[in-house]
């Protein structure tokens, strides 16, 4: 046995052969390491851990399983409270939520709790555990917009339930950004994704795709006309922002919905996959949230140099550390207190460089960080061909500009009750990034379980 | 799946398809889109609406075939099925809305329709008419076998004038000059232009109209991806500020369109696309010109 003061390291591929591939990165452990790790937890009474996963797993209760040796059991206590953990445990930011709280934190370093999840979750795939439909259904329908995480899980909550669930999307395949947004090499589409889709299908609940709420048919028509006693809204944080600078429609500048769009969902990576995708030589990434790292990693892979240009230091990256970590051991490079000014643009259009300046960071501002503020004088010119803009996005108006009787508040975030999903429209329900702005898979997951359980209680009650 | 009930040629190289998408069919309207993916490795693909039967669930669209994905469309026959078929996108022709219909009824309109542009134009013309009103339409077409949808844009317009470039069919010469001789010559005059087609017979109709005042409408089709306002790639710029086509448009105020800027961005995969198209024709048999493989070195 090893250091009980570290985490049981988890076997990776090397940086250099992972930088030139898309397979996962992570490679998790495997059931003596597993059981290993397991065994550092000293299975707390007064659990800090539970209280940082925002769904409550009982994280000491499937870790004393997995010390054990009963995987199908710890599957059983994770999925009282979470539908997805093959994902959470590869994309929660387990540093700042569980893993953040663990006591063995305090010494040495923190239970891999999204480590161990995820192994947990995998073996229960690999071993063919899957939940089942529930024996009687209810007859009421319910449609929820939008496959993502949210969605998902308050589809498979109200199917457990005994709904008749159709889920909506607006694209031609389920999953909201864990199919078009993070890169394969993160989170594995075929293996993961498809499989926890498959098990929410397993419930009972119906996908239809290539359905867009608000032009192919509206919410009050689905109520009115297809018969849906209540809906659930969880179609996510979409809309790319850009920075308004000059040269930003220039060729060779995308937003990392795009850039991400075309390579994950479109698998423009691949050969035998038509959608194109231009593989830069130069590329700057313009943010430091995961979204930067994902569109950065992937650049990297396409081949090129990649660097992220962010203008507060590396102490206020939002990324996850891991994800951070991973970018460094790849080989992207970090150009942080630095700010782009300008997109330089050729004879034709297309991006030719990119203005910069330096930063300092100066008094903190309203959400308490140090506003960072130019350094007069010290522009500079960054020689790149291709510019990923990763500024953030928001939630895409479409679905609150066809409904009538829908609030949303000046951000365009639908307005709805964090208890129950409630909005303003009589049956209707709301979560996950369409009503917090673009946030978190396990945020998202929990919005989708209190609307289910809203839901519920609404149509008991009627 | 979505059923391709009828698949046939219109003329030359311009191909028509009566698709089964009765969610499409029941919602859409002149001047929508909808984004077509042959199969799982094919890329989505936006093609306007053409005509739609509500009744029969069915869209038409028609289609030129200029790269590899449009070329493999070509393949598909009566009885085959596209994977993914989306829409309606977009918003509505602001002509073929009921609520504009007491104003649009004081207009006299013009429709100027370019190559494969006058498929999508049909729709509007044919909604206009039904509901009492006789736009006068301009088709320009390269040579007299491109013209398309003659007798069908016979039985709902005004006056048709149809000019083809060789002046083997019609009148001869550019759509503008139609519209010059029209507005300078034979006494004609109009409140209002909708122009479709290549963007750079949009770009020189605008130019034109510019000079006679002629508000003038035209649809936009940068590349696109999502056509759910996700990813950004339709951004055009109009007058100053940056619009999404999918989400925006595609129609938008032709005088105030950057076309030089919209053609340049447009152009911005054609070297990507033309291996795929090298690889599609070739096959294994592909050695070389595709600037990739190296085999012509
Ligand atoms: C690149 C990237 C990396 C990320 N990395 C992480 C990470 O590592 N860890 C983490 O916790 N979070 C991460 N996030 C954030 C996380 O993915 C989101 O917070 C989460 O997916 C939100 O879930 P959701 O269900 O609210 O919406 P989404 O996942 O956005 O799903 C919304 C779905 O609704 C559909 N839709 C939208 N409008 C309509 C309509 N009108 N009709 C029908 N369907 C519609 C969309 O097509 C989409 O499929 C990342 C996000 C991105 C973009
Ligand atoms: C709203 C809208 C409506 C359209 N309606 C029609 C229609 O009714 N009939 C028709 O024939 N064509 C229409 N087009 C254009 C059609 O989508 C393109 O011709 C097609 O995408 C070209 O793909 P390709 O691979 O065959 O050709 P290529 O030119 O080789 O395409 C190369 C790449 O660039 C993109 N691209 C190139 N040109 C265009 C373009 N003009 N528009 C969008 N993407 C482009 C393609 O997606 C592809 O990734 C429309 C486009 C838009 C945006
Ligand atoms: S769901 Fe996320 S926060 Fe909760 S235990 Fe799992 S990894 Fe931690
Ligand atoms: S806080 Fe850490 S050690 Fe305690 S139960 Fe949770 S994971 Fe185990
Ligand atoms: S096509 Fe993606 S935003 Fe318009």
């Amino acid at each position: 046995m090893g250091d009980v003061l570290k985490k049981v390291p988890v076997r990776e591929q090397a940086p250099k052969v992972r930088a030139a591939n898309f397979d996962e990165v992570c490679l998790g452990y495997n059931k003596e390491e597993a059981m290993e790790e397991a065994a550092r937890c000293i299975n707390c009474k007064n659990a800090k851990c539970v209280t940082g996963c925002p769904v409550n797993i009982n994280i000491p209760g499937f870790i004393h399983e997995v010390k054990e040796g009963n995987f199908e059991e710890a599957y059983r206590i994770i999925s009282e409270s979470s539908a997805l953990p093959a994902i959470c445990g590869r994309v929660c930011p387990q540093e700042s939520q569980c893993e953040g709280k663990c006591i063995r934190g305090i010494k040495g370093e923190a239970i891999s709790i999204g480590k161990l999840e995820r192994f947990v979750a995998d073996w229960a795939r690999e071993n063919g555990i899957k939940p089942t439909a529930p024996a009687e259904k209810n007859g009421k329908k319910v449609a929820v917009i939008g496959s993502g995480p949210s969605g998902l899980t308050c589809a498979g909550d109200l199917a457990k339930l005994g709904y008749d669930v159709t889920i909506f999307e607006a694209l031609h395949e389920p999953g909201g950004v864990l199919v078009y947004g993070i890169p394969e090499f993160r989170l594995p589409k075929l293996d993961v994704v498809a499989k926890e889709v498959e098990n929410v299908k397993a419930l009972g609940v119906k996908i239809e795709t290539n359905v867009i709420i608000g032009r192919s048919i509206t919410i009050d028509e689905l109520m009115d006309e297809e018969g849906f006693e209540a809906v659930f809204i969880g179609s996510g944080a979409g809309l790319p922002m850009f920075m308004g600078i000059p040269g930003e429609t220039a060729k060779g500048v995308f937003s990392a919905n795009e850039y991400l769009t075309r390579n994950n969902l479109m698998k423009a990576f691949r050969e035998d996959y038509d959608t194109p995708i231009v593989r830069g030589k130069k590329v700057a990434v313009v943010g430091g949230g995961n979204v930067a790292m994902d569109a950065a990693r992937t650049a990297l892979r396409l081949g090129a140099e990649v660097h992220i240009v962010y203008r507060r230091s590396e102490a206020e990256l939002p990324a996850r550390v891991e994800e951070v970590h991973h970018a460094k051991e790849e080989g992207v490079i970090f150009d942080l207190l630095t700010n782009p000014k300008e997109i330089l643009v050729d004879e034709n259009d297309a991006v030719a460089g990119m203005t910069c300046i330096r930063m300092e960071l100066g008094e903190p501002d309203a959400s308490g960080r140090r506003r960072p503020v130019e350094i007069p004088g010290s522009e500079f010119t960054l020689d790149v061909d291709t510019v990923i803009m990763s500024l953030g996005t928001s939630p895409n108006p479409l679905i609150s500009s066809t409904t009538v009787g829908l609030d949303t508040n000046r951000r365009k975030c639908i307005i709805a009750d964090e208890e129950t999903g409630k909005t303003s429209k009589d049956g209707v329900y709301a979560g996950g990034d369409a009503v917090t702005g673009a946030a978190t898979v396990i945020l998202a997951m929990g919005a989708g379980k209190a609307a289910a359980k809203g839901i519920h209680e609404f149509l008991s009650s009627k | 799946m979505y059923k391709i009930l009828k698949a046939g040629k219109l003329a030359g190289n311009i191909y028509e398809m009566v698709v089964e998408a009765p969610r499409v069919a029941k919602h859409c309207l002149p001047g929508q889109f909808v984004i077509v993916k042959m199969d799982e490795v094919g890329e989505r693909i936006p093609l306007t609406i053409c005509d739609y039967d509500r009744e029969a669930g069915t869209i038409t669209i028609v289609f030129q075939p200029i790269g590899a994905s449009t070329e493999k469309f070509t393949y598909l026959k009566t009885g085959d099925s596209f994977r993914d078929f989306v829409g309606p996108l977009g918003r509505p022709s602001e002509l073929c809305e009921e609520e504009n219909l007491e104003e649009t009824r004081k207009k006299k309109i013009l429709f100027v329709a370019g190559g494969v542009g006058t498929a999508p134009v049909y729709p509007q013309v044919k909604w206009l008419h039904e509901h009492g009103i006789d736009a006068d339409v301009i088709i320009g077409a390269k040579t007299k076998e491109l013209v398309i949808l003659e007798d069908k844009f016979q039985a709902v317009c005004g006056n048709l004038y149809i000019t083809t470039d060789d002046g083997s069919y019609g009148r001869s010469g550019m759509v503008t000059k139609v519209i010059e001789d029209l507005v300078t010559t034979e006494g004609k005059t109009y409140d209002h232009c909708v122009a479709i087609g290549p963007m750079i017979m949009m770009k020189f109709c605008c130019l034109t109209t510019k000079k006679y005042n002629i508000p003038t409408i035209v649809s936009m089709n940068p590349i696109m991806v999502d056509g759910t306002g996700m990813c950004g790639a339709c951004r055009v710029m109009v007058g100053d500020e940056v619009k999404f086509a999918c989400v925006d448009g595609p129609e938008f105020d032709g005088h105030a369109i950057d076309f030089d800027a919209a053609m340049k961005r447009q152009a911005m995969y054609k070297t990507e696309e033309g291996r795929a198209l090298l690889k599609l024709r070739e096959g294994d048999t592909h050695h070389g010109g595709c600037g990739n493989c190296g085999g012509d070195k």
